[in-house]
């Protein structure tokens, strides 16, 4: 079950939490194109670090070493790929210049993850309903998605209690070969997707009987409302934009083998 | 026989549900587990066939170690009979409905038959034989799951919340057909926290609260200890409601059936009169 | 004057080959605390369905006969007009909450209505107040208990303040305390609000005492409709098998005794004990 665990937000506060889902949303965009623009290791490096105290300051910490952790198979298959097409280019000899090439490329990778992981650990699935039904989103779409999050969790619960029902009348899943074992599935799909029609039609008797369609226009609870923290940070993300476009335009970026002789 | 020892049982997801159980359940017992919602009811008896094994202490049933057998395997000794019916019916007939543990467990087909039908018979649901399940109304169906779990004749039977939505006479029915179970030699455990079906069936009552067991011993001295029941969400039967107010008449406290209220009431009454 | 009020109400959902509910008229005032009950399969769910219009807006099938609730004809108002009069909550606490957060879920029928941010969270605070939730405000429904479900759903229709609350077997999920719980949130509604409430419920010998007006139902009909401590009394509602109170029982069965306790039939363990109590003082 620790997939949908997942799932289930947790409600926790904090600065990052409290920001304006739309700004995080920019926020992590920016941080992608800016990722995209260079393609030496060592700014790529900076843009991992300086994201690092958003982080803590969220605290997120185990969260997000979580997903980072999760990245680390499709990390190393960019690596892999990216080293030995250099590899190769460079005549099938090993170059400090195609090791810095491949690990740029993934630490590419690993920034798009963790500026978006940011995103989506520090939004509550309400908060982003809420963007979306104020970025002008249909509605019924930003209804269904929140519906969706909040159904997930009891749905497994309720496909384990099938299961275990099933179980406790012998039916052994992992018996017989693969048409079995497939066949196997059915004792629990079925009862699945009968009371899964079952709380559909039970959820529309209470929509309905709570003005579902009453007015065209739906007012909402909440409002999101750009605060001052919230020009803040997009303050700060226009300024890492500008910098990066400045360094890009300006600056000559030293290669790996350059920093290294510097050291020597 | 079921044993468990000291048993902890903690769900992946960190939630520690039993912490340290402890109790025997005798051969031919009929045992009521109750206890507010989330006490670690059901978590205890699906440890009884096994579908949960303990993260510390042990099972045993009839002293074999739940941990050492599939839960199939257990499943022939310990029949259990979910809260909700729509969890497990998924056959086109009631009949193939009933026969599907009969299958799994590799029964020959005329036993099947025989099993089937004897199951039908037992609920009284010998007319719906070729009816789809999903075509009959709630109280059947939940028929249909007890004949489905009761065809292969389990020794020990579990059943969770049994009388949830059951109007006043399925619950009789129920009683009735629990009262055969035990006079049969059958152990019955029912979770449940319906207090007046469990005055009316009077067995031996486990209370929970917070994954512990906090009571135990026969119903009509659990249900009328107030203060035992208020700490497991319970409130006592009315009959021992009536009996708890009049304590300070000097009336016994210990009454939870009408008919021995009755007679408590016909003496004090008569003594008065003499 | 009556609140609802039904006259050879029968109804058929589509498909069917009888009706669920049969000729039935009866007369709820407002202000009441109306009790429905009978066997299951008599349809007290589904004259429920008729207050709000779910029955035939939303079930189609064929309706026969009149229904006013409100001083609104049932037949000729949408759903949503219903629901600011009559608020319906349903048996699965589970299945009535959609949002992620308590407050949304009881803003929910307002927004639905368009009523402006401002009043909006004023009615939301005032529904989560009344109903004792108001520090569980910004849960999600899955940290929540059954009980706690059940209130937000109570709070939830309580928001667009009805005149009337119809529960369908709120409790059946509910462990005793907090099922004893709802009852006395929505009894308070009821003593202090006005609003009139009609439960439909198995279980009497936890609701009995706090109604006014007891219907029971057998086979889609109205058997028997009147003063609780009358109606339960009766034998037939015995014969309908309805689980009538304990105390309630062992008061007749001591009648049949000839153990004369004096006044009405009792239908709490409290009205019980007090009549034995004086019976005994002047034996």
């Amino acid at each position: 079950m620790s997939f949908f665990d997942g799932l289930r937000f947790r409600r926790v506060t904090s600065p990052i939490h409290n920001l304006d889902p739309r700004i995080k949303f920019v926020y992590a965009c920016i941080i992608f194109v800016i990722a995209i623009l260079f393609w030496e290791l060592l700014p790529l490096i900076v843009l991992f670090i300086i994201q690092i105290p958003f982080v803590v300051v969220a605290g997120v910490k185990r969260e997000w070493a979580r997903s980072m952790k999760g990245a680390v198979f499709l990390a190393s298959i960019i690596f892999l790929t990216n080293f030995i097409y250099s590899f190769i280019n460079a005549g099938y000899k090993v170059t400090l210049p195609s090791l810095e090439y491949a690990l740029a490329m993934t630490l590419r990778f690993l920034v798009l993850v963790e500026s978006f992981s940011i995103f989506f650990l520090t939004t509550s699935p309400d908060h982003l309903g809420l963007a979306l039904e104020q970025t002008h989103v249909p509605y019924e779409f930003c209804f269904a998605f929140t519906t969706a999050v909040r159904f997930v969790p009891v749905l497994a619960e309720e496909a384990q209690t099938i299961m275990d029902a099933q179980k406790a009348r012998g039916l052994e899943l992992e018996k017989g070969n693969f048409l079995k074992r497939v066949r196997n599935y059915i004792p629990i799909l079925i009862p699945l997707i009968v009371s899964a029609i079952r709380r559909s039609l039970e959820l529309a008797e209470a929509m309905e009987s709570r003005a579902w369609g009453a007015a065209k226009k739906r007012t909402n609870l909440y409002v999101l409302k750009l605060r001052r923290e919230d020009f803040l940070f997009a303050l700060i993300t226009i300024g890492i934009l500008a910098a990066a476009i400045f360094i890009r335009l300006y600056f000559r970026i030293p290669h790996l083998e350059e920093v290294l002789a510097g050291f020597a | 026989m079921i044993e468990v020892q000291d048993v902890y049982f903690t769900y992946p997801s960190g939630v520690e549900a039993l912490k340290g159980v402890s109790l025997t359940i005798q051969d031919g017992e009929f045992v009521a587990i109750m206890g507010e919602n989330g006490a670690g009811k059901t978590t205890l008896v699906k440890h009884f066939n096994g579908l949960l094994k303990p993260t510390r202490g042990k099972v045993l049933v009839d002293g074999v170690e739940t941990t050492k057998v599939s839960v199939a395997t257990l499943a022939r000794k310990v029949g259990f009979v979910f809260q909700n019916p729509d969890h497990q019916l998924f056959s086109e007939t009631v009949e193939e409905e009933i026969a599907f543990a009969l299958k799994n467990f590799g029964f020959s087909s005329d036993i099947i038959e025989k099993r089937v039908t004897w199951a039908l018979n037992l609920l009284g649901l010998a007319q719906y034989r070729k009816t789809s399940p999903f075509m009959l109304s709630g109280g059947e169906r939940k028929r249909v799951a007890l004949a489905s779990v009761l065809a292969w004749d389990p020794k020990i039977l579990i059943l969770d919340e049994p009388t949830i939505g059951q109007d006043y006479q399925q619950k009789e029915k129920l009683r009735q057909f629990i009262l055969q179970m035990k006079a049969q030699e059958k152990t019955v455990v029912i979770v449940t926290h319906d207090v007046e079906f469990v005055a009316e069936c009077n067995p031996r009552v486990l209370l929970m609260r917070g994954g512990k067991i906090v009571a135990d011993g026969e119903a009509r001295k659990v249900l009328t200890s107030p203060a035992v029941l208020e700490q497991a969400s319970i409130v006592p039967p009315q009959i021992a409601q009536i009996f708890i107010q009049l304590s300070d008449l000097g009336f016994q406290k210990e009454v939870i059936d009408v008919y021995e209220a009755r007679e408590i009431l016909l003496k004090a009454f008569g003594r008065r009169k003499e | 004057m009556a609140i609802i009020e039904t006259r050879n109400l029968t109804y058929t959902y589509p498909g069917a080959a009888w009706p669920a509910i049969k000729d039935v008229s009866i007369k709820i005032e407002k202000g009441e605390f109306a009790l429905i009950t009978g066997p299951s399969g008599c349809g007290k769910t589904t004259l429920c369905r008729c207050f709000n219009g779910l029955i035939p807006h939303f079930y189609q099938g064929e309706l026969q006969g009149e229904i006013m609730v409100a001083g609104l004809r049932v037949q000729e108002h949408p759903i949503y007009e219903m629901a600011t009069h009559v608020g319906l909550v349903f048996q699965n606490p589970e299945n009535q909450l959609f949002a992620l957060s308590v407050e949304k879920d009881v803003a929910f029928g307002l927004e639905n209505l368009g009523t402006p941010r401002e009043e909006i969270r004023k009615r939301v605070d005032w529904a989560l107040e009344l109903t004792g939730i108001y520090e569980l405000r910004e849960r999600t429904p899955t940290e929540l208990s059954g009980g706690q479900q059940q209130r937000v759903a109570i709070a939830s229709v309580l928001a667009m303040q009805p005149e009337v609350i119809v529960l369908d077997e709120p409790t059946s999920f509910l462990d005793p305390l907090g099922a004893k719980k709802i009852f006395e949130v929505i009894y308070e509604l009821n003593r202090k609000l006005g609003i009139t409430v009609v439960l439909v419920e198995h279980r009497l010998d936890l609701t009995a005492k706090y109604a006014d007006h007891i219907i029971i139902m057998d086979d889609g009909k109205v058997v028997l409709d009147g003063e609780p401590h009358e109606i339960l009394n009766s034998d037939q509602a015995r014969l309908i098998g309805v689980g009538i109170p304990k105390a309630t029982r062992l008061y007749q069965i001591l009648r049949t005794d000839e153990v004369k306790l004096g006044g009405k039939v009792p239908l709490s363990s409290e009205e019980m004990a007090e009549k034995i109590r004086e019976a005994l003082k002047h034996l």
